[in-house]
């Protein structure tokens, strides 16, 4: 789990239910450290994007009203056993993350 | 509350380097998430603001969220040509919570789990063939999911 991205796929058909949960501290930049009083800077995941065999099916963006370790579900038609399934984000700072699974 | 030149500073600065960030970022839509109101966000997101409340847009969301840090929060259509998928809390600070682009294969369903800072509307937007349809439904807030 290196990549921080949790991922399940189930096959019902020829559609994918996909699971995600991505590990990310999603900080608003509205929030103060108690201590110092200081803002805590923005810091958050902005674009997910999933892709089957490659191609891009759902890119999903997201503003820091999304809770920490974003969870994000979605279905994909038209797959099949043996297709190969990747998810990655990028965070506002250009950090990234990516993720694949095989379905079966 | 004016804003201090401390502040105005900062958020210059971090406007600088918003403009920097890499070319990747440019498909995400910042003026969307930087818009503060419902219909600012529709037209940063969708051009216009022109909707008609429709039932095959499905909105899931509790009735009430106990803890507004994670208010789970689902979308679905049964429209035929769902391109994209907006999802609006109107009192947030920002109001766009996410939105979805759907390609080819992507079903109009979508599951995620937003932060709410208190009781407020949330709209689900869906464009399907270039037509807007929307769904809302009030969640009550007990503890904010805003603050520190």
């Amino acid at each position: 789990m290196a990549s921080g991205i949790r991922m399940k796929a189930k096959l019902k058909g020829d559609t994918a239910e996909v699971k995600t949960l991505m590990k990310h501290e999603m900080e608003t930049g509205t929030r103060k450290d108690k201590k110092t009083g200081e803002t805590i800077p923005a810091h958050y995941i902005t674009e997910v994007k999933a892709e089957l065999n490659g191609k891009v099916v759902m890119t999903a963006n997201f503003g820091p009203a999304v809770s920490k370790n974003p969870y994000f579900a979605f279905n994909v038609s038209g797959a099949k056993a043996g297709d190969t399934l990747t998810v990655n984000w990028v965070d506002n700072e250009g950090k990234s993350a990516s993720e694949e699974l095989t379905l079966s | 509350m004016g804003v201090s030149r401390r502040l105005f500073l900062r958020g210059a600065a971090a406007a600088a380097v918003l403009m920097a960030l890499p070319r990747a970022l440019l498909a995400w839509p910042e003026k969307a998430f930087k818009a503060n109101s419902r219909d600012d966000v529709m037209k940063a997101l969708f051009g216009g603001t022109e909707a008609s409340e429709s039932s095959a847009v499905v909105l899931n969301a509790p009735d009430i969220a106990e803890n507004g840090r994670v208010v789970p929060v689902s979308v679905s259509s049964t429209l035929d040509g769902v391109e994209t998928i907006g999802i609006i809390v109107e009192e947030n600070p920002s109001p766009l919570a996410a939105s979805f682009d759907l390609g080819p294969g992507a079903a109009a369903d979508v599951s995620t789990r937003l932060k709410m800072g208190k009781t407020s509307n949330v709209i689900a937007v869906v464009r399907a063939d270039g037509k807007l349809y929307t769904a809302q439904k009030e969640v009550k807030v007990t503890i904010g999911g805003c603050g520190g």
